[in-house]
């Protein structure tokens, strides 16, 4: 088997603006010291497939920065290795695109140029650790036209997800897409299995007959007529679909299960930064919580995310709170249920709370 | 030219298997990683490091380089090791003899002016300055130089020097010394003269083939240029347990004697591959230095933990420097100590003293266990496995 990755980074970037707003879905920082497509980008390589396509659409500066030669990944190839695809990067694209058709349409020179046999399709809405040449295995052994990995997850409420109906085969019946859901569901977890050519053709077939979804034209039209596989995966597989679920996903790592099965094997790439160890003070109280290089720690730190290069001062409490890359917090300040973005000031005895289902949100670069 | 050759005989079981320079340092770092930054920083961006004792570590370590910027198509880092030569083969015999067998390959390059540094100090410098000042004298070679104690100075090689900064005496390691200017071991040198002293100092078969003891003592002789370079800043040869468990310790605090957190100077490293340290319900964590990929669930006071350490819950490390994937477990104690890479040290086990009472530093070697309710007496130096209940 051989397959090359492709990789949506834009397309969820909708569902947390807070986020989002300037950067694409992929470059949002998760657990300390990754970005969401570390997970996407990582699970392939691990997998064997070191040919992997990043479809960009707007805001892909941070996404660059963090890539660079795909070498932290080592997909710094002569051959194949990391390929970025921008809007109007190829003739035959229509420049930004508007859905998954539209931006597959305009990376058909590339699918077209390689010559593997399949086609991994991914989002970077997803937290976990898969093998992803045991989907390609099953996808084989059932004769699939397509495969779609599924996870159960259990969801309050939400329209994000799209849910899916098998039979006993594994086949999908069903597929019902932002439907309002609660409770668990056996749900499509963005990543598909196709064969290379074969996306090419149903591409071309979609594109001459005008439609406009990949999914409602594409999959859901041709249910019966392909066979259209689920591939159940059991692990742990976390969806960031809103802030909350950014939240409440970041704030499972600290627990040693979801860690072991994230990080136990060592083998989540991300972008190194040369970052000196971590630092804590002599009054520093750290507790239950997860702390990247770089950090100074002088205060109190509980049931917190401190990403790479943070800084929190003495007398100062964090709690139950993910703070992101290069802030700096002064001294008596208390943060409860704070999100903050890159590069945040906190000055001296600032107090700032949010709840679990709302986090007070701080946006890059903010000074308080 | 980085001389990363020594055994470091005097760090016992830490360098049994490894080259000094290869010898972990401030938790994420190797020993080396303090002259491969400083090259790359000042601008220097060709390097050959001269491997011999166990080099497997370091090979592997530095690879080609990437990690340093030093991935070049034209320079980049080079490992040199000893080879088999048409008329006989020679292991490096000193510090001399191991640049002169490398000559071919500095002539590839055909540099104007040669830096010549060794792999066992920590510090931070911009050679930059020290072969603008080089250049400025008119020097055939400029030796870096530093103050040191006086009690200290029959350690080092120590220079006499003129106002204007030239040399006009180099003694080395003296009983008796006449100042307290040290040198660091880095020497500048036009690439023309230390050709020509290089291959003198070859020919004599009295020589010990050493850059302090003759080549450097020759060019004086001979009324070369010599200054000396006046460093400022810190500056610590780890070649023994005490100074390589100090300068770890100089890392710590609020205002660090040894900065490595320094934007304006990174030290580049191989980073490992680990997501954040983990910080437990009751942990205790004061004036330490913790990397990636720790978890802590004990109590951890004045020490510095490299990448992956665990320890477990009721666990003590104290004034301790441990390296990679160690593991403390609960109940087991560790104080006024060095502990080499993926060491187990089961419950209730106790390696070292108080530090305030201790005799000395505690060393483990890589790779051993210490069993349930042993333990490892102050200053004692251990590299095989400790049974259950022994006492080392």
């Amino acid at each position: 088997m051989s397959a090359i990755g492709v990789i949506f980074s834009n397309i969820h970037d909708d569902n947390i603006p807070e986020l989002s707003q300037r950067r694409t879905m992929g470059s949002l920082p998760y657990g300390g010291r990754y970005r969401l497509i570390d997970f996407a980008l990582s699970n392939l390589v691990n997998s064997g497939v070191t040919t992997v396509g990043i479809i960009t659409k707007n805001n892909y500066q941070s996404l660059m920065d963090h890539l660079g030669s795909g070498k932290d990944w080592d997909l710094a190839r002569k051959t194949g290795g990391l390929i970025l695809l921008p809007p109007f990067g190829a003739r035959n694209g229509d420049g930004l695109y508007k859905n998954r058709l539209e931006a597959l349409k305009g990376i058909t020179g590339f699918l077209n140029r390689r010559n593997e046999d399949y086609a991994v399709l991914c989002d970077c809405d997803g937290v976990y650790r898969m093998d992803l040449s045991a989907v390609i295995d099953y996808h084989e052994a059932k004769q699939a036209d397509i495969t779609l990995v599924c996870h159960n997850e259990e969801i309050a409420n939400s329209s994000n997800y799209t849910t899916v109906k098998t039979d006993e085969d594994g086949r999908i019946t069903d597929i019902k897409i932002n439907e309002t859901v609660r409770g668990c569901e056996k749900f499509y977890s963005n990543i598909m299995i196709v064969g290379r050519q074969f996306l090419l053709s149903l591409i071309e077939d979609a594109v001459a007959h005008g439609y406009k979804s990949f999914r409602e034209d594409i999959i859901m039209r041709r249910i019966k007529s392909l066979k259209i596989y689920a591939y159940d995966f059991e692990g742990y597989h976390a969806t960031i679909d809103s802030l909350a679920s950014y939240f409440r996903h970041n704030m499972e790592l600290l627990q040693k299960p979801v860690r072991d099965e994230l990080f136990g094997a060592r083998d989540i790439y991300t972008k190194v930064r040369d970052s000196a160890p971590s630092k804590y003070g002599d009054a520093s109280q750290v507790k239950n919580s997860l702390i990247s290089d770089g950090c100074i720690v002088e205060g109190t730190v509980e049931n917190s995310i401190l990403f790479r290069g943070v800084k929190v001062g003495k007398g100062t409490a964090v709690r139950n709170s993910i703070v992101m890359q290069d802030t700096v917090i002064g001294d008596n300040v208390s943060l409860d249920y704070v999100i903050t973005d890159k590069n945040v000031v906190i000055r001296d005895r600032r107090v700032l709370a949010g709840c679990d289902v709302q986090p007070y949100f701080l946006s890059k670069g903010t000074m308080i | 030219m980085l001389l990363a050759g020594g055994q470091g005989s005097r760090l016992y079981a830490l360098t049994n298997n490894i080259a000094k320079p290869a010898v972990p340092f401030g938790a994420k770092y190797r020993i080396i990683d303090f002259p491969l930054s400083n090259c790359i920083n000042s601008g220097i961006d060709t390097v050959g490091v001269l491997t011999q004792y166990q080099p497997l570590m370091l090979n592997e370590y530095i690879g080609n380089g990437q990690p340093w910027d030093l991935d070049r198509n034209f320079g980049g880092v080079h490992i040199l090791s000893p080879y088999q030569k048409k008329s006989k083969s020679a292991w490096y015999e000193g510090t001399a003899n191991a640049i002169y067998q490398n000559l071919n390959f500095i002539k590839m390059y055909n540099p104007e002016y040669v830096l010549i540094l060794s792999g066992d100090h920590i510090y931070k410098m911009d050679y930059s300055k020290m072969l603008r000042a080089h250049i400025e004298t008119g020097a055939d070679c400029t030796i870096a130089a530093i103050e040191v104690p006086l009690k200290e100075a029959s350690r080092f090689g120590i220079l006499n020097t003129n106002p204007d900064g030239s040399i006009y005496e180099f003694e080395e390691k003296p009983k008796q010394p006449k100042s307290t200017l040290a040198s660091m071991g880095v020497y500048i040198f036009t690439a023309e003269k230390m050709y020509t002293y290089l291959e003198a100092d070859e020919n004599d078969p009295d020589s010990s083939k050493d850059f302090g003891k003759n080549v450097l003592p020759a060019m004086l002789n001979a009324g070369e240029k010599m200054f000396a370079y006046r460093f400022e800043g810190y500056w610590k040869d780890v070649g023994t347990v005490s100074s390589l468990w100090e300068a770890n310790m100089d890392l710590l605090g609020e205002d660090p004697a040894f900065d490595v957190g320094d934007q304006h100077w990174k030290i580049h490293s191989r980073n490992p591959l680990a997501p954040p340290e983990y910080m437990g319900e009751n942990a205790v964590v004061k004036n330490s230095m913790v990397a990636l990929g720790c978890e802590i669930y004990g109590t951890v006071e004045n020490s510095v933990l490299s990448s992956n350490v665990v320890v477990e819950e009721g666990a003590t490390v104290k004034d301790a420097v441990i390296m990679s994937g160690t593991v403390v477990k609960s109940g087991a104690r560790v104080s006024y100590s060095i502990v080499d890479e993926d060491v187990v040290i089961e419950e209730g086990a106790a390696v070292g003293e108080d530090k305030e009472t201790a005799k000395g530093i505690a060393v483990l070697g890589r790779n051993i266990s210490v069993g349930k309710k042993a333990s490892v007496a102050a200053g004692n130096i251990v590299d095989k496995n400790i049974a259950e209940g022994e006492e080392a």
